[in-house]
């Protein structure tokens, strides 16, 4: 097998099959070369020793994965809602539209707020990408992107850009280029550079000035759907969910999956990571939302209810981390108490899909974008 | 690229598991004990069995989830909307109604998830049986529908007409309610699976995704289980670590908005900008809470432009202050443009790391050297140990004597609590919303006062 160092790659014509795409480099018996992550497969399937095989490997990984579990079934001790039981029962919130942002022509995929609290950037599948001033309802810029399905829209740290991108497989003024669809970006701490999940499997973290790719990010085996940055200390790390079932932990650095959860057992359509930066929740197509504590290495709640059928396509957490708020494909939105694991409230109003909600800034309102071409803010 | 082998039939996998819990829903209703009692009810003339009302469907639901009525309207409406449960008075609208409109469960034969993909030539077939039935029963995008299928599927028009009247003849021969029944069960199931133009489409599932049956897992996963298990290298028992988000919710639940509101009142509520104002970036007086929440981590003061002031301030007392200016500088690196790297190396360098440094820091020896062997070819995270070394420095040692200085007790004590806006005496009457300047704008704003402010 090859020596896999995955260091900072470039974008170029791939040394193998001479198409032009995302590069990795690695080295083989300490010999640089630079192939596309398909040809780096292939060539990893023929570089297969004697006596190994695709299957043979895949029972390697299933037998780690048993001893994984084991080894982290001893740290179980308790669940976390029994560690909440003695904290007071959540009062009845109050929680009702406040705003209703209309505009948009066609399904409303995504929004992100600014950090002025007040304002947000939305992005629909007819290929626009509206500035809003949600304090004042007024629209303050409007952007024509040349594609449909902006599955993905980032307000700048400094408020002073946006990106977008979606299914022309970019983001925002070809600063981003992947091999399929773009689902999520985000800029990291600062509006220099770009974070993205794509429908290709990767992740990539890009430079703006230059739109060079300073890192990718290869190990879901299905579409990523999504992405979130770690709030921590250091702010090295995010996190990944996709059709693979599977949320990973990256290092942004090093470019390596440091950890994986996997217990959903459908689509991950959403991940956000919890205030303190300790533990992350995703949702998913089967209907459930998962709390995973990153210290502990696992998942140490479920929200989930009998009448709650359809999927969830998106989470994001109160200021304190007490509430999550869970967007539904059937039009509602559940507020759970993250430490009992009960529901706290259902709000309607959506008239069709919930694609995306997000808690401001500060932590006074929510916003929430759906199919029904509207945004909603509630307090 | 990625080696795709799309599911059977091109089904999207979230409506199957959505399709599959509706059914269990469904089947748990006409469980014989449990399930719905259903009785016969009065069309018209005509006598259906096996029907129900509205409300009993809503009732049923309401006691057997746990929830209560608006949701169980709304869960039940999906059944009807899905074609799970179809309406016998109004077979046209798929709403659920919570009075006395008679339901009836569809036969599973129709549901959506049996039959697909749903063929042209039977809706021909429907169509034309309309047609036959009673001229002019069509609506006029069936009769649009008819015509294109018609041109499409000519060359088996004779088999779709010749089945239509055979199904027709035998329908003939049951009884009235029989008659019915499949009448309305037929137009349901068209209803979802060719809704007409404007209604809501329910099979409308988004972009499509591929099925994750591909064959891209070969190296990766191994990589990835062999650094997990690496990482578990913990012997605390989980008890302990979710304890911390207890602790973490009830320190921040005051600073929920949300959740306890806020002082004076929440602007999205009441349209008072009060709120923002008190907090903005940089005050002259700022708010209980926020001085509050400075002694929650030292992140929290860092990230704060105010706390970092007031912190800045003390260390200069102490004479620790280049710390935190060569930890900014640091942080000016990591997410700074990159054409800006090497000189803003060189910058550092200069200032705080040379021999003799008019701000030198303080690193150990190791660190030092490796950072400066970095330095000579460097890169964006070429000072990211020293950084480290002096955040954990001044978060150990400097921030736990700030928390106890003068000068940060001083601070709490004329920080502001706010008054909580009493309810006007109109509560009608809404305030008006102003703008405030875009950030953009303020950038811009800023650029040009620049060198204006110099000439001073």
């Amino acid at each position: 097998m090859c020596d896999q160092t995955f260091m900072a790659a470039t974008f170029g014509p791939c040394e193998s099959c001479g198409k032009p795409s995302p590069l990795m480099n690695i080295y083989i018996k300490n010999e640089a070369i630079n192939y596309c992550s398909f040809c780096v497969e292939l060539m990893a399937c023929q570089g297969l020793q004697s006596g190994e095989s695709v299957a043979s490997l895949k029972r390697e990984c299933e037998s780690l994965k048993k001893k994984l579990e084991e080894e982290r079934g001893k740290l179980n001790d308790v669940e976390l809602h029994q560690v909440a039981d003695k904290i007071e029962v959540l009062g009845a919130l109050a929680i009702k539209t406040r705003r209703v942002l209309k505009g948009h022509g066609n399904k409303v995929l995504c929004m992100d707020w600014c950090k002025d609290k007040r304002r947000l950037v939305s992005s629909s599948q007819d290929g626009k990408v509206i500035v809003w001033d949600g304090f004042t309802l007024s629209k303050e810029n409007g952007i024509s992107v040349p594609c449909t399905w902006v599955m993905a829209c980032a307000y700048a740290p400094t408020g002073c850009a946006v990106a977008c991108g979606g299914l022309d497989n970019k983001c925002s003024k070809a600063v981003a280029m992947h091999t399929n669809y773009v689902s999520g970006c985000t800029f990291t701490n600062s509006d220099n550079q770009i974070l993205t999940s794509s429908g290709d499997g990767s992740c990539a973290l890009w430079d703006v000035e230059s739109g060079q790719l300073l890192q990718s990010f290869h190990g879901h085996t299905a579409d990523v759907l999504s992405l979130d940055l770690a709030p921590s200390e250091t702010g090295n790390t995010f996190v990944s969910g996709g059709c693979d079932k599977k949320a990973n932990v990256w290092d942004m650095r090093s470019g390596q999956n440091i950890q994986s959860f996997e217990s959903h057992v459908s689509d991950i359509n959403c991940v956000k990571y919890y205030p303190s930066g300790d533990a992350f929740a995703s949702a998913s197509d089967d209907a459930t939302c998962r709390f995973y504590d990153l210290r502990a290495d696992r998942e140490v709640a479920v929200y989930q209810k009998d009448s709650v059928i359809f999927g969830a396509s998106t989470v994001d957490f109160s200021l304190s981390g007490r509430l999550l708020f869970a967007g539904y494909n059937d039009y509602t939105i559940n507020v759970w108490d993250v430490l009992k694991g009960t529901r706290s409230s259902i709000l309607f109003g959506h008239e069709n899909r919930v694609s995306r909600v997000r808690v401001s800034p500060d932590g006074t309102a929510l916003c929430s974008a759906s199919w029904d071409h509207t945004l909603r803010i509630w307090a | 690229m990625t080696i795709n082998t799309l599911a059977k039939g091109g089904w999207h996998r979230e409506q199957m598991t959505c399709f599959q819990k509706m059914e269990k829903v469904i089947v748990a209703m006409q469980d014989p004990d449990m399930g719905m009692k259903m009785r016969n009810q009065r069309l018209l003339i005509t006598v259906i069995p096996h029907a129900m009302t509205g409300k009993d469907i809503i009732d049923w639901l309401m006691q057997n989830y746990n929830i209560n009525e608006e949701e169980s309207l709304h869960l039940g409406g999906f059944l009807v909307q899905y074609g799970y449960i179809y309406p016998l008075k109004e077979p046209r609208c798929l709403v659920l109604r919570p009075d006395e409109s008679p339901y009836r469960f569809q036969t599973p034969y129709f549901w959506t998830s049996t039959r697909w993909p749903v063929s042209e030539l039977d809706y021909a077939i429907f169509l034309a049986k309309k047609n036959i039935r009673k001229q002019g029963e069509l609506m006029e995008y069936e009769k649009e529908r008819y015509s294109v299928l018609h041109k499409r599927i000519n060359h088996t028009w004779d088999f779709v007409v010749m089945q239509a009247r055979e199904q027709l003849r035998a329908s003939k021969q049951r009884r009235k309610a029989d008659r019915i029944v499949t009448e309305c069960q037929e137009q349901a199931y068209w209803l979802i699976n060719r809704p007409p133009p404007g209604a809501p489409n329910a099979l409308d599932m988004g972009l499509e995704r591929p099925s994750s049956c591909t064959t891209r897992m070969t190296l990766w996963p191994l990589n990835a289980m062999i650094c997990c298990s690496n990482t578990i290298i913990l012997s605390v028992r989980a008890y302990v670590l979710m304890c911390r988000f207890v602790k973490y919710s009830e320190q921040y639940q005051n600073h929920d908005p949300i959740m306890q509101g806020c002082l004076p009142s929440n602007p999205w509520i009441s349209d008072d900008t009060a709120h923002w104002t008190m907090n903005a970036a940089l005050v002259p007086i700022p708010t209980r809470l926020r001085v509050e929440r400075w002694s929650f981590s030292f992140m929290e003061l860092l990230s704060d432009a105010m706390g970092r002031q007031e912190f800045m301030m003390y260390l200069e007392k102490e004479f620790s202050a280049e710390n935190l200016c060569f930890w900014q500088a640091c942080e000016e690196i990591r997410h700074g443009e990159s054409s800006k790297i090497v000189e803003k190396v060189e910058e550092i360098y200069k200032n705080f790391l040379a021999p003799g440094a008019a701000r030198w820091v303080n690193i150990d020896s190791k660190t030092m050297d490796k950072t400066l062997e970095g330095i000579k070819h460097p890169h964006r995270f070429v000072m990211d140990d020293a950084q480290m070394h002096i955040y954990f420095l001044m978060k150990k040692d400097s921030y736990p004597r700030y928390l106890k200085s003068d000068l940060y007790k001083s601070m709490l004590s004329k920080a502001i609590v706010p008054q909580e806006t009493k309810k006007s005496v109109f509560p009608f009457v809404r305030r008006q919303r102003h703008s405030s300047p875009s950030p953009a704008q303020a950038a811009e704003d800023s650029r040009s006062k620049g060198p204006q402010a110099g000439s001073d």
